[in-house]
């Protein structure tokens, strides 16, 4: 099969890269979950990584900021370059890179803390606030961002996991956004949640990617449609096509896009 | 049909019917076996400690001061009544199980979180067998080594340090309590740890933290109800265990937390109660079943509290 | 910023540091626990090791007809009851002539075991037709002695302070020059009841008393457990008394074990009047503790049986009863198998509740059944590690040898047995 020809359109030459993947191959054991991936991650905008379950998009996601490092099994070749580091270089402090590229999961996993304890938490670790007042500053503006701030300023003592499912994936995103990444990678971050909920979450990456860069992984090709700039289709542990979403979606090259899209696979 | 064939399968089908009965009727006695023992456990500890306390008022075993049952041989002899306190026994089987416990926690939780979090593999394929060993040891055997060699090395350190430590310290039987609870604690809080979601590991990675501030801010905080319950089992234990304390522990029933001095516990009263020869009325023998009584309600207590906290905390995470 | 994700910070240089230490505190809990295991076994090692070999001497006994059987009677019980002190002196005497006072020749005799005599007597017994004639015969020495040969008695020490006197110690360079005193295994350890004397005490009195103990305790528990486990998993609804049949099994499992000795005191022994210090009252002790533990283990392992089982049997019109006991108990019965053997495993180490119901006695005969006076072993090395001769502390280690041999032993085919005959679902 020849992947060779799988950009079909450049993404605009204005924008600017924040990180790249080269080559990359991921292997769990002996069976090969990535298959020769490269990608280009503009700054600023939103790209949506999409495919049927267990094409490796997730996996993929979690290269970014090295999350696969922490199964055992799972061997990462190639290069993934950030701010033109490669992350895979020993070098790199893998705790330090993760505090410039955030992760949301794909389901809300509040810590069972009190929500400002949550939010805490990183600036916490990373020694980013030098007082208590400067904490809860941050930690107020990071519940702002994420759009939650309204909903619990009354109630930051309570636990976390007593909010609702769309209230604890933004406490996620805040608790995200408080160590100030560059990057956020979200995993199907609104799969268990309702459509107004979703919503919710949509219109904020809509606002958030004017200060960050999102990847995001998503089952579905609507929320793809509605929210990213970028778009990349995976199949099989390789990546079909990727481009600028509208082409995507309108215009795709690759026989088998067309076929994910109009839902003849998947 | 037929009708030798419908009668045939219509015996055949009472003579079932009979059966499942018989064999379910079979099945419920031998579940009321684990009931009559609880059933003779209490009725003997109470009926007998009611007759105790017939001799000696209850507000004397549960608040006087001292303990020495010693009956006297003639009516008119000093202390003829003997004293039954049972201050001094708790005291003491307290300080054993604190010490037990000084030990046991820290090398039991920390062992279970390098286990669990850090060690690899391989690792913990040859570690935990030899954790679990240390859990499948006697305790008579551990009461042997207690008094024969932890005993003496103590007392030697402590008189080079110029300290005056009793040949049966409540500090060696309770060290050596402390190690046979270490696999206990350990193997409890593998579980507790285990039962932790990944989803909050990956949480705590996925904002850079490193695997030790995973572990102290997020794992361990999310496991404490577990681990307490953990540990409240492993003190009940503690209060439980005979044989260490009866080899190691001494009889003098002073009233110390001083851990270089002789402390007697309940176990060991009990088993000196009732050994050797005994009347059977004598306040003295049914002081043992008073003791007993206050050890079961003890223990059970405990034991009660922790299933609780630990059943919770499964539910929380389940 | 490029390097901003490069390991140069002075914060992250800590924060690993952090990390590190944290690991090694893990490291140095999980060392000191199996670095005491270490010490505990190699301290029993170390001391029993040399219980399995006992220090004999060899004499040159003449079995005189005059001594042991002036009447030439042949009859068997004088020849028992004949005192062979004599003709044992008199051999001591033709190795050692100068000794001639009295009191010197009892301190001679005394480098021998009191059991010596004993062991003339049975060959005599054996065979009447040795009287008259000498014969080389090894025979036990005394416990003093053979803490001598074994190196734990030093002759250094004041004379004041020992009980083998430096006049022995002489005699015994005598025998050993001669080559009459040898150390040699130690069979006794393995035939013979409790003693008094060290040098004859053994362990299969009490090995048999656990023997017994053990399979009572498997006769009740091991039915009872399983036919339990079957009720709860298989057949009860959930309702108020299966509840509460769990909660009971839960808090009788936390009992301390005392408590079950104190039920057996009062119940089979007080009340129903069965014979005190024997292994039957000792084995439902037993297996009244352990039959929480079996009961536990069972129920999980019925649990793991795949329903799809039970509806195929109960598909083909089986009814409950044998969809259970043709289906699904055959193929967790390993598994309960082994959750016995584990839960018998601890029980043979058990002591406490022993020591209520009397199992505590000294007995030198051997048991021959569940109803005769007996100890078990570790009740065993209890009473020898409170022995004052220092001639047990060596038998009580070597005891532990052979109690933890048995307790590895049987986890070994719980072990094994579950490796073998366990499916995975």
């Amino acid at each position: 099969m020849i992947i060779e020809t799988k950009t079909s359109q450049a993404i605009q030459s204005n924008t600017p890269t924040i990180m790249t993947a080269n080559n990359v191959d991921v292997f769990y054991g002996k069976k090969q979950a990535i298959c020769n991936v490269s990608l280009n991650i503009p700054e600023n905008q939103i790209t949506a990584l999409i495919g049927p379950s267990g094409c490796g998009k997730s996996t993929f996601l979690r290269c970014f900021n090295r999350m696969n490092d922490t199964i055992n099994i799972c061997r990462v070749s190639g290069e993934i370059k950030f701010s033109g580091q490669n992350i895979y270089d020993p070098k790199v402090d893998v705790v330090a890179l993760r505090s410039r590229i955030g992760m949301v999961f794909q389901k809300a996993n509040p810590f069972p803390k009190s929500i400002f304890e949550n939010v805490a938490y990183g600036p916490r670790i990373h020694g980013l606030a030098e007082s208590k007042d400067e904490l809860e500053s941050i930690v107020i503006r990071s519940l702002k961002r994420a759009g939650l701030y309204d909903e619990v300023s009354d109630r930051l003592s309570e636990p976390g996991t007593s909010l609702s499912g769309g209230q604890q994936q933004r406490l996620c995103i805040a608790r995200a956004i408080a160590v100030d990444p560059q990057v956020i990678l979200m995993d199907e971050p609104c799969s268990a949640l309702d459509p107004i909920a979703t919503a919710i979450i949509e219109d904020l990456m809509e606002t958030m990617k004017k200060k960050y860069t999102i990847v995001i992984v998503t089952h579905s090709m609507q929320q793809a449609a509605r929210v990213s700039q970028q778009t990349a289709f995976f199949h099989l542990g390789e990546l079909v096509e990727s481009g600028d979403t509208q082409a995507i979606f309108t215009n795709p090259i690759q026989e088998r896009t067309q076929n994910y899209i109009s839902g003849r696979i998947g | 049909m037929r009708p030798q064939i419908r009668n045939e399968l219509r015996r055949r089908n009472r003579r079932n019917q009979i059966k499942e009965f018989v064999i379910q009727g079979v099945l419920i006695a031998s579940s009321f076996v684990a009931i009559l023992t609880t059933i003779g456990i209490v009725a003997s500890l109470v009926f007998e400690a009611f007759r105790f306390f017939e001799k000696i008022p209850l507000t004397e075993f549960l608040f006087s001061l001292e303990w020495s049952p010693q009956t006297a041989i003639r009516a008119d002899q000093v202390g003829a009544s003997g004293k039954f306190g049972v201050i001094p026994l708790l005291t003491g089987t307290l300080l054993i199980s604190f010490i037990a416990m000084l030990v046991a926690t820290p090398l039991g939780l920390l062992s279970a979180i390098y286990l669990a979090e850090f060690a690899k593999a391989k690792t913990r394929d040859i570690v935990k067998p030899l954790l679990e060993l240390l859990a499948g040891i006697p305790t008579v055997v551990y009461g042997f080594f207690a008094a024969l060699v932890v005993a003496p090395i103590i007392r030697a350190t402590g008189s080079g340090a110029g300290f005056d430590i009793s040949s049966e310290s409540a500090l060696a039987a309770g060290l050596v309590m402390g190690v046979m609870l270490i696999p206990f604690i350990s193997s409890l809080s593998d579980d507790v740890i285990n039962a932790v979601p990944q989803a909050l590991r990956d949480a705590s990675f996925g904002m850079g933290a490193t695997h030790e501030e995973t572990v102290t801010k997020v794992i361990i905080p999310a496991a404490t109800p577990g681990i307490i319950g953990s540990l409240l089992l492993a003190i009940s234990r503690a209060i439980g265990e005979t044989m260490i304390v009866v080899m190691a522990a001494g009889l003098a029933a002073n009233l110390t937390l001083n851990p270089f001095e002789a402390v007697t516990t309940m176990t060991v009263q009990i088993v000196t109660l009732l050994t050797g020869d005994q009347e059977f009325d004598s306040a003295k023998t049914l002081a043992a079943f008073a003791i007993a009584l206050f050890l079961l309600i003890l223990t059970l207590g405990l034991n009660i509290i922790a299933l609780r906290i630990v059943d919770k905390y499964k539910k929380k995470y389940a | 910023m490029p390097n901003y994700i490069l390991s140069t910070s002075r914060l992250m240089a800590k924060r690993h540091a952090r990390e590190k230490r944290f690991k090694w505190y893990g490291r140095i809990a999980i060392f000191i626990s199996i670095a005491f295991l270490v010490f505990m076994f190699s301290a029993i090692i170390f001391r029993g090791a040399s219980a399995f070999q006992q220090t004999k001497i060899s004499l040159d006994i003449n079995f005189s007809e005059s001594i042991l059987d002036p009447s030439s009677s042949r009859d068997p019980d004088l020849l028992k009851r004949a005192n062979y002190k004599p003709i044992v002196v008199e051999s001591l005497l033709s190795v050692i002539p100068e000794v001639t006072e009295r009191r010197d020749r009892n301190r001679l005799y005394k480098l021998l075991s009191t059991g010596a005599v004993f062991d003339l007597s049975e060959k005599v017994a054996d065979d009447p037709s040795i009287l008259g004639k000498s014969k080389k015969v090894w025979l036990l020495a005394s416990s003093e002695v053979d803490l001598f040969m074994k190196g734990k008695i030093d002759p250094n020490v004041s004379e004041d302070l020992r009980r083998l006197k430096d006049r022995d110690i002489e005699w015994i360079e005598i025998l050993k020059s001669e080559g009459r005193i040898k150390k040699k295994f130690n069979k006794t350890l393995f035939t013979n009841g409790d003693s008094r004397e060290p040098e004859m005490a053994g362990i299969l009195g009490a090995a048999i008393g656990s023997f017994f103990s053990l399979l009572v305790c498997f006769l009740i528990a091991f039915p009872l457990g399983i036919l339990t486990a079957v009720y709860l998993e298989e057949y009860a609804k959930k309702n108020f008394i299966t509840d509460f049949i769990e909660v009971n099994i839960n808090n009788l499992a936390a009992v301390p074990s005392i408590v079950f000795g104190l039920l057996g005191l009062s119940i089979f022994l007080n009340f129903f009047h069965l014979p005190r210090s024997t292994p039957l009252v000792g084995g439902i002790v037993l297996a009244l503790m352990t039959l929480p533990t079996i009961i536990i283990a069972s129920r999980s392992i019925l649990r793991s049986i795949p329903q799809s089982i039970r509806d195929a049997a109960l598909g083909l019109g089986a009814s409950k009863t044998q969809t259970t006991f043709h289906h699904v108990v055959p193929l967790a019965m390993p598994g309960m198998l082994t959750g016995t053997i584990l839960g018998m495993a601890r029980a043979l180490g058990e002591t406490a509740p022993l020591l209520m119901i009397g199992m505590v006695a000294f007995i030198v005969d051997i048991p021959k059944g569940v109803t005769d006076v007996a100890t078990s072993l570790p009740v065993q090395i209890f009473l020898w590690a409170d022995s004052p001769e220092k001639g047990f502390v060596e038998r009580t280690s070597a005891a532990i040898m052979v109690l933890l041999a048995f307790l590895i032993l049987m986890n070994i085919c719980a072990v094994y047995l579950r490796k073998r005959l366990e499916r995975r679902w």
